[in-house]
């Protein structure tokens, strides 16, 4: 009986972890092909193991063969700043929906959730024409705008503010607070677990956009990393430049991967009571 | 909610627009609306506008053409091409992926040092851009020397052109969108197993159900919410996402990976028939639009139940 558990366990665990580094097999080629010497030659570029002397060369190639720094200053920029003002919109927004009673407000809720199934990627062309129109085509403005409001934080928030209990809002009003002191220092401390939580999907979904910086920007000079890494792969021909690729690859996905290892907890969770992007 | 409207209804009613509470909720909600107008409804109403309207080559004015951008979309082979991709796409990505996301949870519902390690590891392929996936994939694809290829050669199977080939690529792009999908819905699935509590299962032990007998009558019907909530996220992926399409095949070879999306980028951006491109964006505007209205209520507890 505590035989066979046992063997069920270590089959198990034998076949879970191949799933596992199947799974991460692409990953796994890329930091080897990374580090790979550049002369090594294409017919074994993709051997998993590493029977070689790392070298740095490829990073320091793909750093020098496009615009990296402008382009993680582009996209840094552009996390930023859609965060910043997305906090705002959705608090302000949640407050609205949890606290205050007014009219029409279950039918503008749903008008709200209706940006959780018309996301912006599937209106770019007319959203490429109002960008033209407002004089923000090519500017690092226009590829944030469409993404100042998210029905998906406002919905977030708005779950977290009614169940905070309203006693301690009472209470501080007693105390003379105003609304907005109110906020600053009960809900939104309350609230921080899912305003981080939306903080970090919010981050990595801009990080990772692609098609709408794409169509929006046109001098180099506005161009995100996704965009880089696009025309840097589709650039590269012979097979002894994928070590190249997967230096560049590398240096795009960095940062989100050492934050993704540092707080893996708290990535899973925020990804776990998020869904929508 | 706090609701005074029953108490003292008429009162409230005949205030109604014009009291501080109400003019301080349109003041908060102004933002968001603002936005949301701008790069929401307003696009939505502006397409379905402008798809009534064309511009000859050389013409230095839009005619109302009435349904003339439609007739011309639907004669369209490329699109409708693109729209038959999209639902085998979509049938053989969405499936799959719930499918394999909702097995990983089952082996790893139980949180453990070396179980948390694996789920970082399944979950891992969705953090990454979408276009960082399709430059390490089309490694994966590359003909004889690829990762795909050097390792079935080693069990003896010759080399596949899995990008290159009409009949194959749609199918290798495919398989991308489920290994980088299914680690995310795995974890909602987790959020939905954790919630089934423990007594179900020894009700069941003690009627004598056996392993199966408690996945199909206890673990499944008590997931329905998750299982559509993330049916319905997989759905709109599938139409939102084809960063990899723009890197891996350019629609290609010969329309074999033509999505609907990737045409409407495609005719905005290359071939300039912006009266196509808008046109296909109100049909799938109106896809999502159908999705929506089934299942709001599906995404409304969905998220209810995550938080």
């Amino acid at each position: 009986m505590n035989l066979k558990k046992y063997i069920g366990a270590a089959v198990f665990f034998v076949l879970i972890s191949t799933v596992a580094i199947v799974w991460s097999a692409p990953f796994l080629w890329m930091i080897t092909a990374s580090f790979r010497p550049h002369t090594f030659g294409g017919l074994d570029m993709a051997s998993l193991w590493p029977n070689f002397v790392p070298t740095i060369d490829n990073y320091r190639m793909a750093w020098e063969s496009t615009e990296f720094v402008l382009y993680y200053i582009n996209t840094i920029i552009i996390v930023i700043g859609i965060l910043a003002v997305q906090l705002v919109t959705i608090t302000l927004a949640a407050y609205a929906f949890a606290r205050l009673d007014f009219p029409f407000r279950t039918f503008l809720f749903y008008l709200f959730l209706l940006q959780l199934m018309i996301v912006p990627p599937i209106l770019i062309v007319p959203n490429l024409k109002t960008m033209v129109t407002l004089g923000l085509y090519d500017t690092l403005i226009g590829v944030m705008a469409p993404y100042f409001a998210s029905a998906f934080g406002t919905f977030l928030l708005r779950q977290t503010f009614k169940s905070i209990p309203r006693d301690f809002e009472d209470a501080a009003v007693i105390d003379g607070c105003s609304w907005f002191q109110v906020l600053r220092y009960v809900l939104i401390p309350l609230a921080k677990p899912a305003l981080i939580a939306f903080s970090i999907v919010s981050v990595v979904a801009h990080w990772n956009e692609y098609l709408w910086p794409l169509m929006v920007t046109d001098s180099p000079g506005k161009r995100t990393l996704t965009i880089g890494l696009a025309s840097f792969t589709r650039g590269a021909e012979g097979a002894s430049e994928w070590g190249l690729i997967a230096a560049g690859t590398m240096l795009v996905m960095l940062p989100l991967m050492l934050l993704f290892f540092a707080f893996q907890k708290q990535f899973i969770n925020s990804f776990m009571f998020s869904g929508i992007k | 909610m706090r609701d005074n409207t029953t108490t003292h209804g008429k009162k409230r009613l005949v205030k109604s627009f014009f009291n501080a509470e109400h003019i301080k909720a349109w003041l908060y909600l102004s933002p968001a609306l603002l936005f949301l107008l701008l790069f929401t409804y307003y696009p939505m109403v502006q397409v379905l506008w402008d798809s009534f309207f064309h511009r000859p080559y050389g013409a230095d004015k839009e005619l109302f053409v009435g349904f003339d951008n439609y007739s011309r979309l639907l004669n369209d082979e490329n699109f409708i091409t693109a729209v038959k991709n999209n639902f085998i796409y979509a049938i053989g990505t969405v499936i799959p992926s719930i499918v394999i996301g909702f097995g990983f949870a089952l082996c790893l519902t139980q949180s453990s040092r070396f179980k948390n390690c694996i789920r970082s590891l399944l979950f891992f392929p969705t953090l990454v851009p979408l276009v960082a996936a399709a430059a390490l994939w089309m490694f994966i694809y590359f003909p004889g020397i690829g990762l795909l290829d050097y390792y079935l050669a080693k069990l003896g199977i010759q080399s596949t052109d899995w990008l290159g080939s009409p009949d194959n690529a749609l199918y290798s792009l495919m398989m991308l969108t489920i290994w980088k999908n299914a680690g995310f819905y795995m974890l909602f699935f987790i959020a939905g197993l954790q919630g089934i509590g423990e007594e179900y299962y020894e009700a069941a032990s003690l009627e004598g159900a056996g392993w199966w007998q408690k996945l199909r009558y206890v673990t499944l019907p008590l997931l329905g919410p998750t299982s559509a909530f993330v049916f319905v996220i997989a759905l709109i992926h599938v139409f939102t996402h084809v960063d990899h399409v723009i890197v891996m095949t350019l629609g290609g070879p010969m329309g074999s990976t033509n999505l609907v999306l990737y045409y409407i980028y495609q005719n905005a951006h290359e071939f300039n028939d912006l009266a196509k491109a808008t046109t296909a964006t109100v049909l799938s505007v109106m896809v999502l639009l159908a999705i929506s209205f089934f299942s709001i209520r599906t995404m409304e507890r969905g998220i209810h139940y995550e938080s």
